[in-house]
């Protein structure tokens, strides 16, 4: 089915032996599918299933005999001439089997002597196939002498019986006199009684003839109409054009049914075709068909060979992207055809993107690898906001099951400064409850996505000041617990807990703080506490009263110290 | 022949490539894959492996590990031993509480087993319960796992980290963390040299190959830009290591070729097409040190082709041994190529 993007490449004189092409490979990939639904049907043991299979076989064979008709008058669009060509070639793949009766006949002892021999020859006739009609006749003829004459008469009228051909040697004006030529010919030999004695050979010279009631005595060999029509027109009218078609169709299903049966579904459809009726043929075909993928795929390759109008659906799109809509969005319930789907809504070119952004956002995603895979599909479409609910349904689940690295990776990917900043706190919150840092593996190693967002920024900084801390770096720490605070990389909720983390920096023995850090730390404690509101809750607790006291103490202190260090000249 | 272990509609089916003596002109067509036996199997499949000539130990998205035995004389497949619930989170709002194991290396009988809830298991094939599990190993998504010795193990995650672990000992920390210079791109995947085992190459999800060294330094000593999206899988050549093969989401297959040798050509003449390009980059001092390392670059080039000729859907995995490549894709279509340095 990647067909689709290879159709989009074709251009150019040779675009219709390309299309037939085409047409020509959804054949065959038909013909596999009914293969493998045989070997099915054959090797299963369950009735229900082998049932089944068969019917499948059944609609698949269908589909393919429908979409050759379709190859042939549509897409190769076969003149008069080549036309009746190709309808022979139609009926002898699709109507009906011949082989087996061709293999009992020759395979037998006496070939002549065999029942279906008369048979045989009549369906050879039938179809047009005249050497391998001549080849049995000439069995009948060694094997009974007496009608030697006959024969040698009747191979001779098979032999120079005019067809048309595929190259331009002849034209339809010298076929056609050639024809009447050999056909009175015949009328002749009909007329003086020369085969009166062997009626299997005189039918055989009124279906050359092509009298209707003859071919029509030979219903159950060729048993269907469409075979009855190819046959009339092979011997009546073989340079039929395809818009006479129509004609002789309906005219052939009337004669061959005869008022005792109905047409079905599929005579109705081939009808149809034969008419030129496109439309009809598609919409009868939605109707039998239970899957979009044969109508779509018509309705695609007619559409690529500018056969189809642009018939507007009342809901403003085309036939043909209705169709294509129809059958992807059917396969994005599948998981692992959804793919495919995006692919066929690429190529629709008015709903495509807007179904295509429904749909995928809908799609379950089990693993994270599937996520991914969607992902790399909107991100090459630009389709940012898909991105953005994705990477957030996927972030949060990662968050539900605590695995805070995975959710900090999914919103670099959507680069979701309002999620990362989600993940610090989360962090932030851990650390205050616990005292410690959980998964130091990524907070020691965010890298540059530390500038994601600013909490995550703080979050780091905060952790590499706590290395500091442990690496006795005092002087360092101290310049970047600062910073933190001045810098407002900090959120005011966390500052208490740094300057609390500040303590044991202002009590060391020896001193960290300049004069003016401790200014500043000095001034941050003041905003600290002038500026909570709530005045009255913060004097309540004891603990916090407590913290804030010894910190101004600290700060003091620190302060008396650093102003006498400084003071100090050194070495002088 | 190849025996090849592929999964369609979830069924884990293994075909013979055929003999490799019944090759013509081009050695392409002969021989088809034939189905030889398939099995059922729950959850999407992440990861597998050989662990010895019968037994394939497979990851699934639901987080069991499961060991299929092969029965080479009727030719079935059946399932020998399970871990259900190898990889698993904690909540139980999501579905069963599964996570994916999304990585498993064998060592017979020793099996690694990774996956996305960041657990590491080690088990051994005829015992029921793991030998050893690190809860929480990583905070992120394991992606994949390999061997570097017989005791340590390499993992690469979500957050772009390359770690060692020693299962020697019993703490629960990596013994070595390394990691990109820039973004904390994911790495999707990971490969050690068979030969130099302080070589080792990562695939990222920006398609980026990394060559680490992993005695010096905590970052790649290389990084060269490959392919389009994520690299799903990276691979050196199991008995010529000179060679590196990369899959990647945007359905190209690339082929690595750092043989000093680059007067006598290897033709690439499969499948049409070919792309090349030219990356000066190796070295000619063999015996010492590997052609992955050096950076000279006014010594012999690096050869790179893309041995898909039409790329459509992701590749998903690749295998490579002897003189056979084995890759597949999201088409549901593998593809056998068994002349790979004609």
């Amino acid at each position: 089915m990647g067909l689709q993007r290879s159709e989009e490449e074709l251009a150019g004189k040779s675009r219709k032996a390309q299309l037939v092409q085409v047409s020509k490979n959804y054949r065959s990939v038909i013909r596999a599918c009914m293969e493998d639904m045989h070997q099915a049907a054959v090797s299963t043991r369950d009735p229900a299933l082998q049932g089944q299979y068969s019917t499948q076989v059944s609609i698949l064979s269908a589909m393919e005999l429908i979409w050759n008709l379709c190859e042939i008058l549509f897409v190769e669009a076969a003149t008069a001439g080549p036309l009746l060509l190709r309808l022979l070639d139609w009926v002898r793949l699709h109507v009906c089997d011949v082989d087996s009766m061709v293999r009992d006949v020759l395979g037998s002892e006496s070939p002549s002597k065999h029942k279906l021999f008369w048979n045989v020859v009549d369906i050879f006739v039938l179809q047009g196939r005249m050497d391998e009609a001549r080849h049995l006749l000439s069995k009948e003829a060694t094997a009974n002498p007496a009608s030697m004459n006959m024969y040698k008469i009747l191979d001779d009228l098979m032999k120079k019986m005019p067809v048309p051909s595929l190259s331009n040697t002849q034209t339809l004006t010298e076929l056609e006199l050639k024809w009447q030529h050999w056909h009175e010919e015949c009328q002749r030999y009909l007329q003086d009684g020369t085969f009166a004695s062997n009626p299997h050979m005189e039918s055989i010279c009124k279906i050359l003839l092509g009298d209707e009631d003859a071919i029509l005595e030979k219903k159950e060999l060729m048993t269907t109409w469409y075979h009855f029509l190819v046959t009339r027109l092979l011997y009546s009218h073989p340079t039929v054009k395809p818009m006479e078609l129509r004609f002789y169709a309906q005219s052939s299903m009337d004669l061959f049914l005869g008022g005792e049966s109905s047409p079905e579904p599929l005579d109705l459809i081939l009808m149809a075709a034969f008419e030129f009726e496109m439309h009809q043929v598609i919409k009868e075909c939605s109707i039998v068909l239970s899957n979009w993928w044969f109508v779509a795929h018509l309705t695609d390759l007619l559409d690529h060979c500018k056969l189809l109008q642009s018939h507007n659906l009342y809901f403003g799109s085309n036939m043909r992207e209705f169709l294509l809509l129809e059958y992807a969005s059917g396969l994005f319930s599948h998981h692992s055809l959804w793919q495919l789907g995006v692919d066929y809504f690429d190529h629709c070119p008015e709903y495509g993107r807007v179904y295509l952004e429904l749909h995928i956002e809908r799609i379950p995603l089990s693993t994270e690898q599937k996520a991914l895979k969607v992902l790399r599909i909107c991100e090459q479409r630009q389709m940012h906001e898909q991105v953005r609910s994705i990477c957030k349904i996927m972030a949060m689940k990662a968050l539900r099951n605590n695995r805070l690295g995975s959710a900090l990776s999914w919103s670099i990917r959507a680069k979701d400064a309002a999620f990362a900043t989600l993940i610090s706190d989360r962090f932030l919150k851990d650390y205050c409850e616990r005292g410690c840092f959980s998964d130091l593996d990524l907070i020691d190693n965010l890298g540059p996505s530390m500038l994601l967002s600013d909490r995550l920024t703080f979050l780091g900084k905060y952790r590499e000041f706590h290395r500091l801390y442990g690496e006795q770096r005092f002087a360092e720490a101290a310049r970047l617990l600062l910073t933190l605070m001045t810098a407002h990389i900090a959120p005011c909720s966390f500052w208490m807990t740094l300057l609390t983390d500040a303590l044991p920096l202002l009590e060391q023995k020896e001193v960290i703080f300049s004069a003016e850090q401790t200014y500043e730390l000095m001034r941050c404690l003041e905003d600290l506490t002038a500026g909570n509101p709530d005045k009255q809750k913060f004097q309540d607790d004891d603990v916090e009263t407590t913290k804030v006291e010894m910190l101004r103490l600290a700060l003091a202190r620190n302060l008396a110290r650093v102003i006498v260090k400084e003071g100090t000249v050194e070495g002088s | 022949k190849c025996g090849i272990v592929s999964v369609q509609d979830n069924r884990i089916s293994i075909w013979s490539a055929g003999d490799l003596g019944n090759t013509g002109l081009n050695g392409e067509y002969h021989g088809e894959p034939r189905l030889l036996c398939d099995i059922q199997h729950n959850g999407d499949v992440m990861d597998m492996q050989f662990l010895d000539q019968e037994r394939i130990v497979v990851a699934s998205s639901t987080g069991t590990v499961t060991i299929f035995r092969h029965h080479q004389n009727n030719q079935t497949l059946s399932a020998n031993h399970r871990w259900d619930k190898a990889h698993y989170h904690v909540d139980q709002d999501t579905s069963c509480g599964g996570a994916a194991c999304t990585g498993v290396v064998c060592n017979n009988p020793e099996i690694v087993t990774v996956g996305e809830d960041g657990r590491i298991n080690l088990f051994r094939a005829d015992q029921k319960d793991a030998v050893r599990t690190i809860d929480n190993a990583d905070s992120s998504t394991l992606h994949a796992v390999t061997f570097l010795r017989t005791t340590e193990i390499l993992t690469v995650n979500s957050i772009g980290q390359l770690k060692i672990w020693d299962l020697r000992h019993q703490r629960n920390e990596p013994s070595q963390i390394f990691s990109l210079a820039g973004d904390r791109v994911p790495l999707h995947c990971v490969d050690r040299h068979p030969n130099q085992q302080h070589i080792v190459a990562t695939g990222g999800q920006d398609g980026m190959l990394s060559i680490w060294d992993i005695r010096q330094g905590t970052m790649p000593v290389s990084l060269l830009n490959a392919h389009e999206a994520e690299m799903w899988e990276v691979h050196f050549h199991p008995s010529d290591p000179d060679h590196l093969f990369t899959c990647s989401e945007d359905g190209s297959l690339w082929h690595w070729d750092t043989s000093t040798n680059v007067s006598e050509k290897p033709s690439f003449l499969h499948q049409g097409g070919r792309s090349t390009a030219y990356l000066s980059h190796s070295t000619i001092n063999q015996s010492v040190v590997s052609a992955w390392l050096s950076n000279d670059p006014t010594k012999d080039r690096m050869e790179i082709t893309n041995l898909i000729p039409n790329q459509t859907l992701s590749v998903n995995s690749l295998d490579v041994l002897g003189p056979c490549l084995v890759y597949g894709t999201d088409a549901e279509a593998i593809y056998v190529n068994r002349q790979l340095f004609a």
